[in-house]
């Protein structure tokens, strides 16, 4: 692992909504560091305003207060360099796998690009339907299409925000394993947020536990157990089980 | 900095929100003199000619007559479609076998513009009130029975398989499940429905009717070259029809239904 | 739909067309009229206006006024709905005017177009383009609007500068809703041509059925133009559906 230098900086954040009756805080006091290569988790409840801080640190909304720094640089607009990947929905529905892959390939030669989707449609294992529309697609299918269309651009970091919420629980765990062997390969920064416990301990290297709403950042917890990590060892129990009880739940249903 | 590609504006504010309708309208007005006097037309009016022009009316006191007229004929042409067109309507979105039925009659029916009817209308209704009124029934009819016919047939099934599970006889299936149900959508037909109809209204005034807009449009041409009032009368048509419209749409607002327009 | 009847597919709707044409026939046989034909006279008009060279000839000239009409409306109204709709401000300033301009039927613009145009193919080319106009105007706002922000949000992020963002998602976005669109302004452009025909020109389908009426009582010709009008028009509009079912189209249409 790189000795990382902090490639995602976020300093005192917050974000409070204004809307014609109330305003809403939806963030409060975030401090956070992204080493480079890592694979960091945000983990909170449903609505408690993860998405929003993924979003904020992405460049689509303006934090009310703080700030974000990618290698050093204040963020304020999106930016093909770190990509989003929205869940499956995110694809487009009027271009083929192909077409969807290479979207953000303009700039390359027609050849270059070309060459780009093949390894990429190759490494999320979709051979053999470079020609398929979404709507072929099932819907594991169609999230890889987006990461692939992701890293096709070659990002440094990448946000994926709840990417697996609508697959069902078999297919989540396959594109766990998926997503792990394509970070290993590529070697990029991700921030992942998810409201599934089980995922974050799974993924991450640090594990950022959050608060309701307002969010504040309850712990981090660092996951030091190596890939591919034994979902029955006993470290993997306990780093799991404390995560349950910082949240307050009891292990028992 | 930004590309900013997807964000153009951002919220307006309330002021801009008001200022900015009110200053292209103001421009166009403006516009609007500048090519007149520019062009030096004999016959196309100034914006204060056709002010003046509806002051006019008002004195003679015609105005308002001639909108009542109009909205008369509207009315009555239009609740009867609406009546009819969601009488036909439900059970053709319940039968398909019906619907195969009655299908090609509608698609040929359709397209045939309601003055292509006039020669037929004036032979069964003479020169009336009833003949406009029937060619206002004819366009409002079939977009009524299409978006009802549609509405029933997009009702989940699930709905009626409760119904079914409650033991609800037919009349009270119809009542507390059918109607409530298409509700929603049947209201936007019935609003694209009055704005044809008010579309028509001018057309259907030309079959020898003396008074409503309509007839103002094309008298006011043929009897004296006034286009002040012809002028004036289209603005009135298109300011009643955008005020029927917003009418319309107020009711999509109302609880009872706003549920069939949040996705 | 208790049960299901298994009829080969054809049946029911000639069926529906037969009881119709039946119902026809009996009314104008029991009624004695000597003006409204009945459905042999009509059968027997079309084939003179055939024989006669007329029928080919109208309706070459009211599809003629359509197809221009339609496709200046189009080139003005999609391009002019995408910039609306993607600047608050510009739609704001000009929603009002669309608005009011909007339920003016093009008919009432009749004598402004015979002002502007003569009379004349110009007039109605012009009527059938402010009726479709506005159509396609709402529509294609409406369509941008309803782009899902994922996308433009996932454009936003790729770095797409205004023009990609247009051609690349804005208008593949909207495809599917503005077909559908289109497919209604066509037929408000047929329905617009025949009226406009009776009042501003002297050729087509909409004057055939003016003069027929005027110059002799003619009704079996008023009739067989309505049947034309009727029958031309579902063929466009069946046209039009046909271009639904295109890939780069059809994902908006499956539910």
């Amino acid at each position: 692992m790189t000795p990382g230098r902090p490639k995602v900086a976020i300093r005192g954040l917050g974000m409070t909504f204004t809307t014609p009756d109330k305003q809403v805080e939806v963030l409060r006091g975030i401090d956070l560091e992204v080493r480079e290569g890592e694979l960091l988790c945000v983990l909170g409840p449903s609505g408690c305003g993860k998405s929003t801080l993924l979003n904020v640190v992405a460049g689509f909304l303006r934090p009310s207060e703080g700030e974000v720094r990618i290698d050093g640089e204040l963020v304020t607009a999106p930016n093909p360099r770190r990509i989003f990947v929205f869940q499956e929905r995110g694809v487009f529905p009027w271009l083929t796998v192909e077409g969807n892959i290479g979207f953000g390939l303009w700039r390359l030669s027609e050849a270059e690009r070309r060459e780009r989707v093949a390894h990429y449609v190759a490494l999320v294992g979709l051979q053999g339907f470079e020609h398929a529309y979404p709507q072929e697609l099932s819907g594991g299918m169609k999230q890889r299409v987006e990461v692939a269309r992701a890293f096709a651009v070659d990002p440094d970091v990448l946000y994926l925000d709840e990417p697996f919420g609508a697959l069902d629980s078999i297919t989540r765990l396959q594109m766990r394993r998926e997503l792990l062997r394509i970070w290993q390969r590529e070697k990029k920064t991700v921030l992942f947020v998810t409201h599934d416990i089980d995922e974050s301990v799974q993924l991450a290297d640090r594990v950022v536990v959050m608060s309701a709403r307002p969010a504040e950042i309850r712990r981090i917890v660092t996951i030091d157990v190596p890939h591919p990590r034994d979902l029955s060892s006993p470290r993997y129990i306990e780093l799991r089980d404390g995560i349950f009880e910082e949240i307050g739940l009891a292990h028992r249903v | 900095m930004s590309d900013s590609a997807a964000r153009s504006d951002d919220r307006l504010g309330a002021t801009a929100r008001v200022l900015l309708p009110v200053g292209t309208t103001i421009l166009a007005l403006l516009l609007w003199q500048l090519l007149v006097t520019l062009t030096r037309t004999q016959v196309f009016p100034l914006p204060a000619e056709v002010l003046r022009g509806i002051g006019e009316l008002l004195r003679k006191g015609v105005l308002w007559s001639y909108v009542g007229d109009s909205l008369r004929r509207v009315a009555v042409g239009y609740a009867v479609a609406a009546v009819l067109g969601i009488a036909l309507g439900v059970p053709l979105g319940r039968s398909a076998t019906l619907e195969r039925l009655v299908n090609p009659l509608i698609q040929v029916l359709r397209p045939i513009s309601p003055l292509a009817w006039m020669p037929l209308a004036v032979i069964w209704f003479g020169i009336s009130d009833l003949a406009p009124i029937f060619l206002i029934f004819l366009a409002a009819f079939f977009p009524v029975v299409v978006a009802t016919a549609n509405a029933v047939r997009t009702i989940p099934p699930m709905f009626f398989r409760a119904a079914q599970n409650f033991a609800l006889p037919r009349g009270a299936l119809l009542r507390r499940v059918l109607l409530p149900a298409i509700v929603p959508r049947v209201l936007t037909g019935l609003r694209v429905a009055l704005g044809i109809a008010w579309m028509v209204v001018v057309a259907a005034e030309m079959l020898g009717v003396d008074s409503g807009l309509g007839y103002l449009i094309l008298d006011s041409r043929n009897a004296g070259k006034r286009y002040d009032l012809v002028v004036a009368g289209m603005l009135m048509i298109g300011v009643i029809g955008l005020l029927l419209d917003i009418g319309m749409r107020r009711l999509e607002r109302l609880p009872a239904v706003r549920w069939g327009f949040q996705e | 739909m208790r049960r299901r009847l298994a009829l080969p597919p054809a049946v029911l709707p000639a069926l529906g067309v037969g009881l119709f044409v039946a119902a026809w026939a009996a009314a104008v046989a029991l009624s004695r009229t000597r003006l409204v034909p009945g459905p042999l006279d009509v059968v027997r008009a079309l084939g003179e206006l055939l024989a006669h060279g007329l029928l080919l000839r109208y309706l070459v000239a009211s599809l003629f006024r359509v197809t221009w009409g339609f496709v200046l409306a189009a080139l003005v109204a999609i391009p002019a709905g995408i910039a609306l709709a993607l600047s608050r401000r510009a739609e704001a300033a000009l929603n009002p005017l669309v608005q009011v301009l909007r339920p003016i039927s093009p008919l009432a613009w009749i004598p402004i177009s015979i002002l502007w145009f003569g009379v004349g193919d110009g007039a109605a080319v012009w009527l059938i383009f402010v009726a479709t106009f506005f159509s396609l105007l709402v529509t294609v706002i409406r369509a941008v609007h309803d782009v899902d922000p994922v996308h433009k949000n996932a454009a936003w992020n790729f770095g797409l500068d205004r023009r990609r963002l247009v051609r690349q998602v804005i208008f593949p976005a909207i495809l599917p809703q503005l077909i559908v669109g289109l497919r209604l302004a066509l037929g408000i452009a047929w329905l617009v041509v025949v009226a406009a025909e009776m009042i501003a020109v002297d050729s087509g389908l909409g004057f055939l059925i003016v003069d027929a009426r005027n110059a002799g009582n003619r009704y079996d010709l008023v009739v067989a133009g309505m049947v034309m009008i009727g029958a031309v028009g579902l063929l466009l509009d069946t046209l039009v559906r046909r271009l639904e079912r295109l890939p780069a189209v059809a994902w908006g249409f499956s539910g």
